[in-house]
């Protein structure tokens, strides 16, 4: 198993040992940006790629060889079908009234229903209705596919170019 | 020869661009601006959240948001189809 | 501060600049680099489209009262945009492994000669 393969066996000590320390921080400064997604300036997308960055950062300090016990790829893909149905599962909830209507938006109290004081205020994580919920979807759905992408294009291009 | 005709296409689609880029509004002076208006005012009121952006991604303009979705996994699905494992019958575009 | 027309030249300048690297390169992944500057000159302008003077971030949290607020249907559909451009440029360099993988080079001029 020779030959000029791609990334096979990683990076030096130095960034391996970086990259152990600094991975957590990364995956949980994506899920702070997608979960206040609707407080600050943020949300599903934007997270989701923070979060697809911290597994692009694994893949390229531990090569091919070294990130197959961290990542199971056919996880990442079941997740990623999980996150786009649930998303259209969400959009579909509030069919009663109209498509993408939000359900549970001001409904005082309980689960994502709390209204907001209109003018600045310091943010309420408890309301929003249906756009936590459909902010989480589409951050999975986003860090799973480009992680699947970015697995199976590296360890593609070293058995593409090699035959 | 094609190499030159090439150059003049280029200087000619340059020169639209930058014209044209010259010949806008100044900037920050939006045309129409009712719509974000009443997203601006009313986004606190009907849907309860701070980020009025992400009031407009997932609840206002939901529509696009869904065909968004579409477009990464049909992206994601299509890459994953095109590196798969092949038999060793079936060559890389060979005789049907 | 009057800027004129200033910000709208830079967005120009960038596609110009995708432009010469997608014409006048001769190697795949530099016309892919090109495509994802014409992308990423588009996205800037889009955005720029829907600011207001003296504006600020159309966001309440901690905001200061009585404040203008920038158009934010410009910037959600610029999110639009900017996953639909990534989505092309995988794509596009899925293909560029392919052609190396089959060619043996990632020379345009000689993908054409080349027969098989």
């Amino acid at each position: 198993m020779g030959g000029c393969g791609m990334n096979q066996d990683g990076m030096s000590v130095i960034v391996r040992t970086v990259t152990r320390f600094v991975y957590g921080l990364i995956l949980v400064f994506g899920f702070y940006v997608i979960m206040h997604g609707h407080l600050t300036p943020g949300g599903g997308f934007q997270g989701g790629a923070v979060v697809a960055s911290a597994f692009a950062l694994l893949l390229v300090a531990l090569g091919t060889a070294g990130v197959k016990g961290h990542l199971n790829k056919h996880l990442l893909q079941s997740l990623e079908e999980v996150g786009a149905l649930a998303f259209l599962g969400l959009a579909f909830a509030g069919i009663g009234t109209a498509f993408f209507y939000n359900l549970l938006a001001n409904t005082g109290g309980g689960f994502f229903g709390v209204g907001v004081p209109a003018g600045p205020n310091a943010g309420v994580l408890n309301a929003g209705g249906l756009v936590p919920l459909m902010n989480w979807a589409v951050g999975l759905k986003v860090m799973t596919g480009i992680a699947c992408i970015v697995i199976v294009m590296l360890v593609g291009a070293r058995k593409e170019g090699t035959e | 020869m094609r190499k030159a005709l090439l150059l003049v296409c280029f200087l000619f689609v340059t020169a639209f661009l930058l014209l044209a880029a010259t010949s806008t509004r100044p900037f920050g002076t939006p045309n129409e601006a009712a719509m974000d208006d009443y997203f601006i005012a009313n986004a606190q009121g009907e849907i309860a959240v701070n980020n009025v952006v992400t009031a407009v991604v997932f609840d206002y303009r939901g529509f696009d948001t869904l065909g968004e979705a579409t477009v990464l996994f049909t992206a994601v699905i299509s890459v994953l189809a095109l590196f798969r494992k092949r038999r060793e019958d079936e060559q890389w575009g060979g005789a049907a | 501060m009057n800027v004129g027309n200033f910000p709208f030249v830079i967005a120009a300048l960038l596609v110009v600049f995708g432009l010469y690297a997608l014409l006048f390169k001769r190697n795949l992944i530099k016309m892919v680099i090109g495509v994802s500057l014409v992308e990423t000159g588009v996205n800037l302008f889009l955005v720029m489209l829907g600011y207001r003077s003296d504006g600020a971030a159309p966001i309440y949290t901690y905001a200061n009262a009585g404040e203008r607020m920038v158009l934010p249907t410009p910037q959600a559909l610029t999110l639009t945009s900017i996953v639909i451009g990534l989505a092309t440029t995988a794509l596009l360099l899925s293909f560029a492994v392919f052609v190396h993988g089959h060619y043996g080079t990632l020379d345009v001029r000689k993908i054409k000669e080349l027969r098989g």
